[in-house]
């Protein structure tokens, strides 16, 4: 092997093989086709649009999402008037107004999501002492189960732990209030099984299995995660494209300025 | 030599030139500056780093536009960033994997020194000026890393401002006094900011000097041999300023692969969950970067009667300590590895000892992750306390080549038609 060759892959080992081997206790996370993995894919609107039907219907009963905002929802293909709608059918707390009172007035599309709970204390009061994760950015936070970490990692898991609630092998110690999950690190999971099939009636007919309601909320919560990724995906494409030229061009140009060198 | 400041075309410049001799300067330093006729792609990693630093700088300042440092707000201003900034998830990108792709353009620069003698005489300030520039730089990218405020952000920041506590007596003390508290929280957040951002500008500073220091003796090159005479050089421009672009578009379209495709390769999942002081995460891990580092640091044992907490922090700064006196611990007077045939090979251990550590530094010290540990730090100093004097007393280099352009031209040294006279303009 030649030296470059061998410089550049003693720093891409150290670069890519230093991802830290981490004690397996839960099952291996299936792997599932997604719209929004590989350099050009994007996010299938019609199974976000489910997913947040089903984030909207089931999650929202007791995760927030405080940093998504209602206007965003145009990034899966709502158009004005139905962001509109959906944010005028919530109740946002407001003001305070002249009388020093703080009012509830119909939500706006440039509000935040309203979340379940007033604060921490009110949602572990609520859930037996356990405070469900703010799903924001939940996808890139449960990434690790992919090698290089993109977004399909994070959906793979939440995907899965959805659909992995079973029934506790025999001799397995269960604690109080805790349920058990063959995806969650150590098995136990506070959250009950939060989806079972035909929990929401989609709109547009499409049949809501357990397996396309989780598939639906993994797109959407991925999506939330990062709402830019598709702008990512797309410059990228023209900035390598422009590089790839550039770079090209400099080639030659350094072959034409070096010739009386060499 | 001319000076073309004082002959330009434009009365403008002559002008200035006179009165502040800008030009001149630019035309020495940049144009005419006599380089090696030899240097190979190794030697691109230089200006790579400058060029990273401007990078980074660019970035940072844009970021630090939208940037909230309280520990209530950073880590939703980063995301308001990503989100609502408009491209601020670019910005945010670069900078974010800027860090580990400055980290690689600098180690590799550092590696080609030590492989082609660039420390020895008389570059011996170059070198120890490049190890400041790394400190400094370890200092910064370890507080901007705090700045986002997520679970590693917070940790790590707890771990490594811990360290001092290993000093005795005084060492309580001093971590209180770098925290501003009795914890890492909203004081440590406001200076590691002010920090993140005062830092690289003493960087550049020291580029400053080690550029100055540079352009006394001019590079070194593969053959580590001294120029003898205009047959060995070049103009830095145009020969050096085509090849250093050529190699930047290259290094782009891999630090593009990564900003655009897979941006949170390099970093940890957990900085995406929002600093939680009462919740420890699984594995405290620091970026790539540091990780060999971070495993010196973990695998000392205790040495005789100083604790094993003390023992690693030494060590740990040690390991970048022990570069400074480098010039002096190799004994060796030949500076090219090529015509080393001893160290030439014993190069390669260091590079496969601190790839070790690297994979040490990520895992949990348990198992033959001690052992692995402690074998590769004993080695990596062995290699320079040791191995180092001991290979240059008894190795016998291979003749060296009489001069640059006798090596590497065919013809044997005949000068160069338009060497040392700048290429006319069109």
């Amino acid at each position: 092997m030649s030296k470059p060759v061998l410089w550049l892959a003693c720093f891409a080992l150290l670069a890519l093989g230093a991802a830290p081997v981490r004690a397996q206790e839960a099952a291996s996370i299936p792997k599932e086709s997604w719209s929004f993995s590989g350099p050009f894919g994007t996010f299938d609107r019609a199974a976000a649009q489910r997913g947040f039907q089903v984030y909207e219907e089931v999650c929202s009963h007791c995760h927030s999402m405080n940093l998504l905002h209602y206007r965003d929802l145009v990034g899966i293909g709502y158009s004005e008037d139905e962001v509109k709608a959906i944010a005028a059918s919530k109740q946002v707390t407001d003001g305070p107004n002249d009388q020093g009172e703080m009012y509830q007035r119909p939500g706006r599309p440039s509000d935040a999501f309203v979340p379940p709970f007033p604060n921490e204390q009110a949602a572990r009061a609520a859930l037996n002492g356990a405070l469900p994760p703010d799903l924001s950015l939940i996808v890139k936070a449960r990434a690790d189960s992919s090698p290089i970490k993109g977004l399909s990692g994070g959906a793979d898991y939440v995907n899965a732990l959805l659909q992995g609630f079973k029934e506790p092998p025999a001799g397995f110690k269960m604690s109080a209030n805790m349920n058990y999950n063959i995806y969650f690190p150590g098995n136990q999971i506070a959250m009950p099984p939060p989806l079972a099939g035909n929990d929401v009636q989609y709109a547009d007919g499409t049949k809501a299995t357990l397996p396309q309601e989780a598939h639906d909320v993994a797109t959407f919560l991925t999506w939330a995660s990062e709402p830019t990724m598709e702008e990512r995906k797309f410059t990228g494409a023209k900035v390598l494209i422009f590089l790839l030229v550039m770079t090209g061009i400099l080639y030659a140009a350094k072959r034409q300025i070096w010739a009386d060198v060499h | 030599m001319n000076a073309p400041g004082n002959q330009s075309q434009s009365k403008i410049v002559r002008w200035i030139d006179h009165r502040l001799p800008v030009f001149t300067f630019m035309q020495h330093e940049l144009y005419d500056y006599p380089t090696p006729r030899n240097l190979s792609y190794w030697w691109n990693f230089g200006s790579l780093s400058g060029i990273m630093l401007v990078i980074m700088m660019v970035t940072g300042i844009f970021l630090a536009m939208q940037y909230t440092p309280n520990a209530t707000m950073a880590f939703d201003s980063v995301e308001r960033i990503m989100r609502d900034v408009n491209f601020g998830w670019l910005m945010r990108y670069i900078h974010m994997n800027g860090a580990s792709f400055f980290f690689i353009v600098v180690y590799i620069h550092i590696f080609r020194g030590l492989y082609y003698g660039s420390y020895k005489e008389p570059r011996e300030l170059l070198w120890m000026l490049g190890v400041i520039i790394l400190l400094l730089m370890m200092a910064t990218a370890f507080m901007g890393y705090v700045l986002p405020w997520g679970q590693m952000s917070f940790w790590g920041a707890t771990v490594i401002t811990n360290l001092f506590s290993a000093l005795p007596v005084v060492g309580p003390k001093i971590v209180a006094w770098l925290w501003g508290g009795f914890a890492v929280g909203n004081p440590t957040l406001n200076r590691f900011y002010s920090l993140h951002y005062l830092l690289p500008f003493v960087i550049v500073g020291v580029v400053g000097l080690h550029l100055i220091a540079l352009h006394q003796h001019g590079s070194n090159n593969p053959l580590g041999i001294d120029r003898k005479g205009p047959q060995d050089s070049i103009p830095f421009h145009p020969y050096y300023t085509i090849k250093d672009m050529f190699g930047l578009g290259v290094f782009l379209i891999i630090y593009a692969l990564f900003v655009f495709y897979m941006p949170n390769a390099l970093g940890d999942t957990q900085n995406y969950v929002q600093a939680n002081p009462l919740q420890t995460p699984p594995e405290i891990v620091p970026e790539w970067y540091f990780l060999p580092f971070y495993a010196i640091l973990r695998s000392v044992p205790d040495i005789l009667f100083i604790p094993a907490k003390l023992a690693g922090v030494l060590c740990l700064f040690g390991a970048i300590g022990v570069l400074f006196f480098l010039p002096w611990l190799d004994t060796s007077r030949v500076r090219s590895a090529r015509f080393r045939p001893v160290y030439k090979w014993v190069f390669w251990l260091l590079v496969i000892d601190v790839l070790v550590l690297g994979y040490v530094g990520a895992n949990r010290p348990e198992g033959w992750f001690i052992v692995a540990g402690r074998v590769a730090t004993l080695y990596y100093f062995i290699h320079f306390v040791v191995l180092f004097p001991v290979i240059g007393w008894l190795e016998r280099p291979l003749p060296l080549p009489t001069s640059i352009s006798a090596a590497v031209t065919k013809k044997g040294g005949a000068r160069l038609a338009g060497a040392s006279t700048p290429m006319e303009k069109p």
